[in-house]
């Protein structure tokens, strides 16, 4: 083990310890009715060094009291989104999505498409050489061990062809992120999702859907985007830590082949590593209440330092760096619980947790 | 098919006529019976009435879903007293609409009709017996049928969280029946369970006792019609997996109102157990609602092909196969629940496995018409039909299995399309054919066959409308149990809500046929199917005698059926 490594080991170690010190002063924090208190602005000050060599997207003056503004894709970056009148899956954004689309296109279809039309094929001609005018006098012919043993075996050795590469995909699903992974959770609560930046100083963005009205506004699709979109890195590996905070729900992304449930007492990880730079939809997939179907999940994927810069925007810590911004997340995300307990319908109340800036 | 009736005597009915045919008065034949057949005209009476509850149920559903928003939800919640301007009472209301679809199709439609109905007429006359062995358990087994639904039924009018009725899908997963529906509404949709659930036991009780012990002299089991191998193998799936299912909603019932924590992780439960519970008596389950559809295929193909079931032996021994590895095959509904990947692995292989046994069965359906003389009457149109159907829900199945495909498309339609096309299309199919098979023989009335015809097209046109756009939408993304959704699915929800029309006109031709039957049908000669029609029904009358065999029948072991 190189010094380097060492020490991000022990970075990351100290990171998660203050993650969890936060996750646990939060509540706390909402009891004690102190979430007023005004974040801290330490993280800030490193914000512009990260922000003057990124995209235009980032192009809101930074001083040394104010978050800088940060500018979301617009519809134009919509990618993973369902299309009217389609036949197949949509087009996949990750190395799973692409080898089960492939695997479903170029094998399983093709197979049970020849199957159907065989069974449908034997019924036709069935019905036009076996009726009772055709054939007058039935066979009573009921055996027949070679044809048995022959469609006892051959099924077998399709599902042999089909199993070799589904187990493939798999294990592939499996595969245990690296340890300079980013690792974010998300939390389905009735009815809406709170991801938190567990490597970026803990902090917590609580997403609401989009009112209808907001939706057209902005010219994104009503029932698919949120409020605050869960901002991930693209092309680096996350560590998807998926949990329920009351009852299951499920966190399903289709154009990035990811769905794990969010059980209650229960994380589960997968590893999610996204391809390109864009907004991807997803939706509660798993039967959680009376607004199951109103709690989508709209994940915005930007480079790594576009990530940074938007991390840093919502007083987060950018992911290795020193752990001194844990104290202020502890107040962003008390404040997000207060923010959403309304029980209004529309989610159009902001519910940032982003610190007021 | 297998068994012949060359030794039985038909002139017995002359010997026994004055209590052969004594029939008790009108409250007592029907409200306490011991009689088989009249037990099993209540249980088809009942499924027709509780499929109209349930197919309306999914008209609802269609036509909300037929365009994206909410707009007719609403205009439900206020039929049912509650405030259809609230939006979570409108999200409610949906969740509702799903259970109660879902939980009476399965246990108040789909059951009663195929082993209530189907299985309590033909089971004692297929195999020689007067009657089943506990009559009068037979009784109770469908009067807590009737109080299950009825229970149902009244969960929708009783609080259940965040409106009235049980909102918790068919599956009722812990924690959201637990401490996310507050209210008696999940009590009493669970206790309809516990009740259905004791009415299918001792019924399953009584078939099994019933075919081991009340056979023909000379009917081995080997020489069962294959109808009651599918109801023998089913009976013992629903005594092996319905106590599973006792024990989990019994749990539930704990959970929800004495203060245990089975399924909580807040006193050391754990909601993935319920689900294990419950799938491993679900997936039997869905063996139960389909095993005696393959057995009338099976007696229906034999019939109009004018021979013996090809491969008898391996038909019957694929049922049992099925029946036992549909024991272990319970954790793919729950592929996304965070099962560890070796755990995956076994639960895709074992899966596929399953495909072998259905497949031989389609195979041996096919090579059963091979060579035969083949006569098209509305039930082999049907059985055609539902070897067509259950073939392409079949292979979505093979697709589903894979655990790493299925990942996309868990809880999408495109697993409401692959269910549907294996139930709605399978089963529901199967359960036309042996109506239409069997219903002059019941009723002693003609149905029209070309009435019959005209329902089989409009229900195979309509269904497919409705069904196969589905598969386009989960592939797409679409989720389940959603009473809206995106403009992006509009297209294809739009296609299936016409398509519901096109299955509900084939419904009224349906409900036309029996009327017909009732009233101007012919009346049914004992054995109206002919020379293929080979089993001991068709030595009766229709409707056969009410009491029938007082003198047992013998099967002529010369006349084998190899």
């Amino acid at each position: 083990m190189t010094f380097g490594e060492f020490a991000r080991k022990r970075l990351q170690i100290l990171a998660l310890v203050a993650a969890a010190l936060t996750f646990f002063a939060a509540p706390a924090g909402v009891l004690a009715q102190d979430a007023a208190a005004p974040p801290l602005p330490a993280p800030v000050a490193t914000a512009p060094a990260a922000a003057t060599d990124a995209s235009s997207a980032v192009t809101a003056p930074v001083d040394a009291t104010a978050a800088p503004a940060f500018e979301h894709y617009g519809p134009d970056m919509i990618k993973g989104q369902p299309v009217d009148g389609a036949y197949g899956f949509q087009p996949q954004y990750s190395a799973i999505g692409e080898e089960g689309l492939r695997m479903h296109d170029a094998l399983l279809m093709p197979i049970i498409t020849v199957i159907t039309l065989f069974v449908l094929a034997l019924l036709l001609w069935v019905v036009v050489r076996f009726n009772k005018r055709a054939n007058p006098v039935p066979s009573k012919n009921s055996h027949n061990t070679l044809i048995e043993v022959l469609w006892t075996v051959i099924p077998v050795l399709i599902l042999l062809v089909i199993a070799v590469p589904s187990i493939r995909l798999l294990a592939a699903q499996y595969e245990a992120p690296p340890e300079n992974a980013i690792t974010i959770k998300a939390t389905g609560y009735q009815w809406y999702w709170g991801y938190t930046y567990v490597d970026n100083g803990g902090f917590e963005v609580i997403s609401n859907m989009m009112s209808e009205a907001d939706a057209a506004a902005g010219g994104f699709p009503h029932q698919l985007e949120a409020d605050n979109r869960l901002v991930v890195p693209v092309g680096v590996p996350l560590r998807m830590q998926v949990i329920g905070a009351d009852v299951i729900h499920a966190f399903g992304i289709p154009s990035l082949w990811f769905k794990i449930d969010a059980v209650p007492g229960r994380i589960n990880e997968r590893m999610l590593t996204i391809t390109e730079p864009g907004i991807y939809y997803g939706q509660c997939m798993e039967l959680c209440g009376a607004r199951h179907g109103f709690m989508p999940i709209a994940i915005e994927a930007r480079p790594l330092d576009e990530y940074n810069a938007w991390v840093l925007s919502k007083g987060g810590s950018i992911a290795g760096a020193e752990e001194a911004a844990a104290p202020a997340p502890a107040a962003s995300a008390s404040a997000a619980p207060a923010a959403t307990s309304s029980a209004a319908p529309a989610p159009a109340a902001s519910a940032s947790a982003a610190p007021a800036a | 098919m297998a068994t012949t009736a060359e030794g039985f005597d038909i002139h017995h009915d002359d010997h026994a006529h004055h209590d052969a045919d004594h029939k008790p008065a009108f409250f007592a034949r029907w409200f306490m019976s011991t009689n088989h057949k009249d037990i099993g005209t209540l249980y088809l009476i009942f499924a027709i009435i509780a499929g109209i509850v349930g197919g309306g149920l999914s008209g609802g559903m269609r036509l909300e879903l037929a365009e994206p928003g909410l707009q007719w939800l609403g205009t439900f919640v206020t039929i049912m007293g509650g405030d259809g301007t609230s939006f979570d009472q409108q999200g409610h209301m949906w969740n509702v609409m799903i259970t109660a679809h879902g939980l009476i199709m399965v246990f108040f439609m789909v059951m009663p009709a195929m082993i209530g109905g189907f299985g309590n007429w033909f089971v004692p006359l297929m195999i020689g017996a007067p009657d089943m062995a506990f009559p009068r358990m037979n009784n109770i087994s469908f009067w807590l049928t009737v109080a299950g639904f009825c229970s149902l039924l009244f969960s929708m009018f009783v609080p259940g969280g965040t409106g009235n009725g049980a909102g918790v899908g068919w599956t009722v997963y812990a924690p959201l029946s637990t401490s996310g529906s507050v209210g008696p509404a999940v009590d009493f949709a669970i206790f309809s369970l516990h009740l259905a659930g004791a009415g299918s036991i001792l019924g399953a009780t009584n078939f099994i006792t019933t075919i081991f012990n009340m056979r023909a002299p000379g009917m081995t089991l080997h020489k069962m019609p294959l109808f009651v191998w599918s109801v023998l193998v089913t009976a013992f799936l629903l005594l092996l997996a319905l106590p599973v299912l006792a024990a989990a909603i019994t749990m539930l019932i704990t959970d929800r109102n004495f203060g245990t924590t089975f399924f909580d992780p807040a006193g050391g439960g754990d909601p993935v157990l319920y689900q294990h519970l419950f799938w491993f008596f679900g997936h039997p389950e869905v063996y139960i609602m389909i095993l005696p559809g393959f057995g009338m295929i099976s007696q229906i193909i034999s019939t109009f092909s004018k021979k013996p079931v090809f491969g008898y032996l391996g038909m019957a021994y694929a049922m049992v196969a099925i029946g036992v590895v549909g024991f272990i095959v319970w954790a793919h509904h729950m592929y996304t629940t965070g099962l560890d990947v070796n755990t995956k692995m076994y639960f895709t292989a074992a899966t596929m496995v399953i495909a072998v046994p259905t497949g031989i069965k389609i195979f041996s359906w096919i090579a059963t018409m091979w060579g035969g003389s083949l006569e098209f009457k509305s039930p082999l149109v049907w059985a055609m039909g539902f070897i067509f159907l259950f073939t392409v829900g079949g292979v979505t199945g093979v697709v589903l299995a894979n655990g790493g495909i299925d990942d996309n498309m868990h809880d999408t339609y495109y697993v409401v399309a692959h269910f549907h096309y294996v139930l709605s299309l399978g089963a529901v199919t199967s359960i036309f054919a042996g109506f239409y098979y069997w219903f002059p023989k019941m009723s002693g009335r003609m149905h029209s066959e070309f009435l019959a015809h005209v329902h089989f097209w409009i229900f195979f046109v309509g269904v497919n409308v409705i069904f196969f756009p589905m598969h386009f939408l989960g592939l797409q993304g679409m989720a389940r149990r959603y009473p809206d959704y995106t403009p992006a699915f509009e297209y294809w929800n739009y296609v299936a809500s016409w398509g519901y029309v096109i299955m509900g006109v084939s419904m009224i031709v349906f409900f036309v046929n029996i009327l017909y039957a009732f009233t101007f049908g012919k009346k049914a000669a004992g054995n109206y199917w002919g020379e293929g029609a080979t089993t001991l029904e068709w030595t009766l009358s229709s409707p056969p005698p009410f009491h029938q065999f007082e003198t047992l029948p013998v099967i002529d072991d010369a006349k084998g059926h190899h």
